[in-house]
């Protein structure tokens, strides 16, 4: 709902939300167009910064040491987003339409994977199923002592195999929330009607439920496309010799700093994303009409055999997903890995967790991290709120807001490593050329370049599309009448916004800071380019760099102390929603 | 309700006031001066040396950027117009050539220099480059792994070429590897380049995996990932301590080697931190703690060879032409990018 301005006049509060509106607008401009354009620009010039057309794309297209990675990429996300959705499916459909026990679990362990950088994934499955894996060297002798059989098997899992496994665990739980709201909203009348047309159940399976999610299953298959397209933590651990346009960008660009090729596979990498996104747009516009006013909620009854069925396979999930994450954090604590051949010669340790990464001894990439997660929560939530606020409640100029609108969901289409050398390339630049001029200024920009604020940008950036919706939304189910109350009572709208308009945000808020914070311990692709500033290495980035070094089992270990901050975290705040929850909206109920 | 809402808002004001602060606090100029040290040497290295730096010089603040050969030689090659690096700190000459043939390295005579050895410098008077030490390839073999798959020890380059060691080797990639390159560049001197480029045909064709840095084919042969790694003596020789199944094993053909080395950077106005820097990076006992690692140092020291090298060390060396490292790196990794890393999936 959009307040009408109350008079033709405006006064001097509508010229300071306008002001704040204008400042958020510049805000946007300068941290994504102003880089994407730089992007998109550098991929056209030579390393010397002279415009060189398309010369760069073709010499990309003739050169199969890079060419073969765009086919590769689509292959693995193509695969990856199959069996992901598949699984997704029908976990999803198992905690919606079943009456299996333990579904609270079940979603828990589910959901899990997003609080794991996908590089611990990776790390994760050289564990299990690397050369010296514990499954593929058949729990080290274990069975064939005890019991005479040798289950080992080699998955031989370095590249294609080992980015498949990987990207299916980090889409899985996307899949997931994805087709459970999708799930969710079924119309118990159109069963009920199936059932007594005695329709066969692979029938009304066909006929009724699947119609019913169609657009919660594309929306689904596009999320995870994007995220497996776009992926970095796993195949930079497990990708082997099976270059991806991600690891390509990284090794274009930190390997052998050629960044105009970086730039070039970038807009590659951007490109499919981007029409993936539009799509997705398109589909959940649609999702959200399908909801009517006089849906009864479908409640699944009890049905032994399937759900016996759904069980195992739940619990089967929930052990890979488990294990994965419990053998890496096992990982840290051994000594020496390759002594459990031997089982007398186990020994742990905690050495793995005096990280010397750097030059800098101990775990200060772990407490960067932790700032920099705080600072991008704290600054993202309090940059995106007013962005959303300003939006929702500023009267008129539509169109400005609509165009602030289009820009807040833009970082959804924009892949981390994009983010991350896009900011490589605008924030260092010494000077801006003005557009159609041979004037340049001194980039104003420029100084914060080797500063954890250009971090913390990139990641409020990054992940402004989800928050910005959250936000929104919540602002959206805000009654505009407290608005023009309090406005013909003359109460300034600053103090409506104190008393009234933040405190019912509060949830939206909470979440929004708990989903930055989660996400910017989480993430590497986007600073793996930006951390080059001495003293600013991070957790994630530190993983990559010891794993690149062979030093997996720290790497482990930082990994299992990013985890289970994020899962501290997470479950505070789970803690204390709940109780706001039923303190502040019990009286809704 | 009242309550959760406050303490909930004051824990979301908090987080915002907070970053406020720590975000101007981390803008504070410091007194100190500060040099920008980009180095090559390895982590555990660089735990030990820079301490004894940095109780000698406390008012001089250094930043450490370390990575990998391929990579610190990108960056600094990147960054010509605006260098953002003070000195170089051991870093490969064959890299330093390449910077000095860009015109990037300011000439200086550091204190000390005439106790260098000739070959482990820069010829001109006042050089723009000064070695501290020299590494050279080594092959990580978990003798373990060899004994289940049931193949001999290799202890030659040529060993390394036969088919029984098939999908069993791990090399780093020369294009981001200081030790990758010496290799390549060791065997095709040593073999001249036809015969080096047919060795290395063959090569490729028992390899599992090209990684990204000299140390880690030494830490996956430790781990009994692969069981041969090709990578550098001191790696090797640390793993091996470790307790882990390896053998350090020296090729028969000999090794290829660097030099690893210092060197100031050119610019407006150098600083006299950096200057110090290098006087202390070639000083009796910091040399004395290279030599724990490197048997062949720069100034020669009383220091015992570290366990596990061959007993003549210097005859493992190959004769090895910098220049021609320097001038043909180009071209020689081009060359190998082309054969050997468009190549999908090792079969």
């Amino acid at each position: 709902m959009t307040p009408q301005p109350t008079s033709q006049i405006l006064t001097l509060e509508d010229w300071i939300r306008r002001s704040l509106l204008f400042l958020i607008l510049c805000w946007l401009t300068v941290a994504i167009l102003f880089p994407i354009y730089q992007l998109v620009a550098r991929s056209f010039q030579n390393s010397d910064g002279q415009w060189i057309g398309l010369l760069n794309y073709l010499e990309y297209f003739t050169t199969p040491s890079l060419s073969t990675s765009l086919l590769n990429s689509f292959q693995v996300a193509i695969a990856s987003t199959f069996t992901s959705v598949s699984i997704g499916f029908i976990c999803a459909y198992a905690l919606t339409r079943t009456a299996i026990p333990g579904k609270g679990m079940f979603r828990m362990f589910f959901l899990l994977p997003i609080s794991i950088p996908s590089v611990t994934h990776g790390i994760g499955l050289i564990y299990l199923f690397g050369n010296q894996g514990i499954l593929t060297r058949g729990f080290f002798g274990f069975f064939q002592d005890r019991f005479g059989f040798d289950p080992s098997f080699n998955i031989q899992l370095y590249g294609f195999n080992g980015i498949l496994l990987g990207d299916t665990l980090d889409c899985l739980p996307l899949a997931i929330i994805i087709l459970t709201t999708a799930l969710t909203i079924a119309d118990a009348r159109l069963y009920e009607a199936a059932q007594s047309l005695k329709t066969p159940n692979w029938r009304t399976f066909l006929q009724v439920t699947l119609p019913g999610i169609r657009y919660g299953l594309l929306s689904a298959i596009l999320v995870c496309f994007i995220q497996a397209f776009t992926d970095f933590g796993v195949p930079i651990v497990v990708g082997g010799q099976f270059n991806v346009l991600a690891t390509d960008v990284y090794k274009q660009v930190i390997g052998q700093q050629n960044f105009a090729m970086g730039a070039t596979v970038s807009v590659l990498l951007v490109l499919p994303t981007l029409l993936v996104f539009v799509v997705n747009r398109i589909v959940e516009q649609r999702q959200i009409a399908l909801v009517g006013a006089k849906v009864v909620p479908l409640k699944p009854k009890p049905n032994l055999f399937p759900d016996l069925v759904f069980f195992v396979f739940c619990g089967f999930i929930s052990l890979v997903i488990l294990s994965v994450l419990g053998t890496s954090i096992f990982a840290s604590f051994v000594k020496v890995w390759y002594n459990l051949n031997d089982p007398r010669l186990l020994q742990f340790t905690l050495d793995n967790y005096n990280v010397n990464v750097a030059g800098s001894t101990g775990i200060e990439p772990f407490w960067n991290s932790i700032q920099l997660a705080l600072y991008s929560a704290g600054f993202g939530t309090i940059v995106i709120f007013l962005t959303a606020y300003l939006v929702e409640k500023t009267p008129g100029w539509n169109q400005l807001r609509s165009f602030i609108t289009f820009l807040s969901t833009l970082p959804n289409a924009l892949p981390g490593m994009v983010v991350g050398l896009s900011y490589i390339f605008f924030f260092n630049l010494p000077s801006l050329i003005l557009p159609f001029t041979d004037l340049s200024i001194p980039n104003p920009f420029n100084g914060i370049y080797t500063s954890i604020i250009l971090l913390v940008i990139a990641n409020v950036i990054h992940y402004h599309t989800v928050s910005f919706v959250t936000l929104s939304t919540a602002l959206k189910q805000i009654d505009a009448e407290f608005e023009a109350i309090a406005a013909s009572m003359r109460v300034p709208f600053y103090i409506t916004l104190v008393r009234v308009t933040l405190p019912l945000c509060l949830p939206a808020l909470s979440q929004t800071v708990v989903y930055l914070f989660v996400n910017s311990l989480r993430t590497v692709s986007a600073l793996v380019f930006l951390y080059s500033a001495p003293g600013l290495l991070l957790a994630t980035v530190a993983i990559v760099n010891l794993e690149d070094a062979g030093e997996t089992a720290a790497a482990a270990a930082m990994s299992t102390l990013v985890v289970l901050t994020s899962l501290t975290i997470q479950g505070i705040y789970g803690l204390m929603t709940q109780r706001l929850i039923n303190r502040s909206f019990g009286w809704m109920q | 309700m009242k309550r959760y809402q406050k303490l909930l808002f004051t824990c979301l004001s908090l987080v915002g006031i907070l970053s406020t602060i720590g975000a101007s606090t981390s803008l504070v100029a410091q007194n100190k001066e500060k040099i920008t040290v980009y180095t090559a040497l390895e982590n555990d290295q660089v735990a030990v040396y820079l301490p004894m730096f940095k109780k000698e010089f406390p008012n001089i603040d250094v930043e450490i950027v370390r990575d990998s050969t391929g990579v610190v030689t990108a960056k600094l090659l990147a960054e010509k117009s605006n260098p953002r690096a003070d000195v170089v700190w051991g870093l490969a000459a064959s890299s330093l050539l390449i910077a000095e043939s860009q015109g990037m390295l300011q000439q200086f005579a550091p204190k000390g220099l005439n106790r260098v050895r000739p070959n482990f410098r820069d010829a001109d008077k006042v050089p723009s480059w000064v070695g501290i030490d020299a590494w050279m390839s080594a092959f990580c073999v978990n003798t373990a792994e060899l004994k289940k798959k049931n193949v001999p020890l290799p202890t030659s380059w040529a060993d390394l070429g036969k088919p029984i060691y098939k999908g069993m080797v791990v090399m780093p990639n020369p294009a981001s590897s200081g030790t990758g390159y010496l290799s390549v560049a060791g065997i095709l001197q040593m073999m001249g380049e036809t015969r080096g480029w047919q060795y290395l045909d063959k090569l490729h064709g028992n390899i599992a995996q090209y990684v990204h840095s000299g140390s880690k084919p030494c830490r996956q042969a430790a781990n009994g990932e692969y069981a041969i790694g090709i990578s550098f003596d001191y790696r090797a020789i640390q793993e091996k301590a470790k307790g882990g199944p390896i053998e350090a094993v020296f090729p028969k053909e000999g090794s290829g080697w660097d030099i690893e080395a210092n060197a100031l950077i050119k610019k407006p106005q150098v600083k006299t931190g950096a200057k110090t820097f290098l006087n202390w990076a070639i000083t009796e006992p910091v040399m004395v703690e290279y030599a724990k690692n490197y048997p062949v140092t720069a100034i020669p020291t009383k220091t015992a060879i570290p366990a596990g090298y061959p007993a003549n060390v210097e005859k493992q060396l190959i004769k090895n032409d910098f220049r021609w490292m320097a001038k043909n790196r180009d071209r020689i990794l081009k060359q190998w990018t082309e054969k050997y890393d468009s190549k999908s999936v090792p079969k």
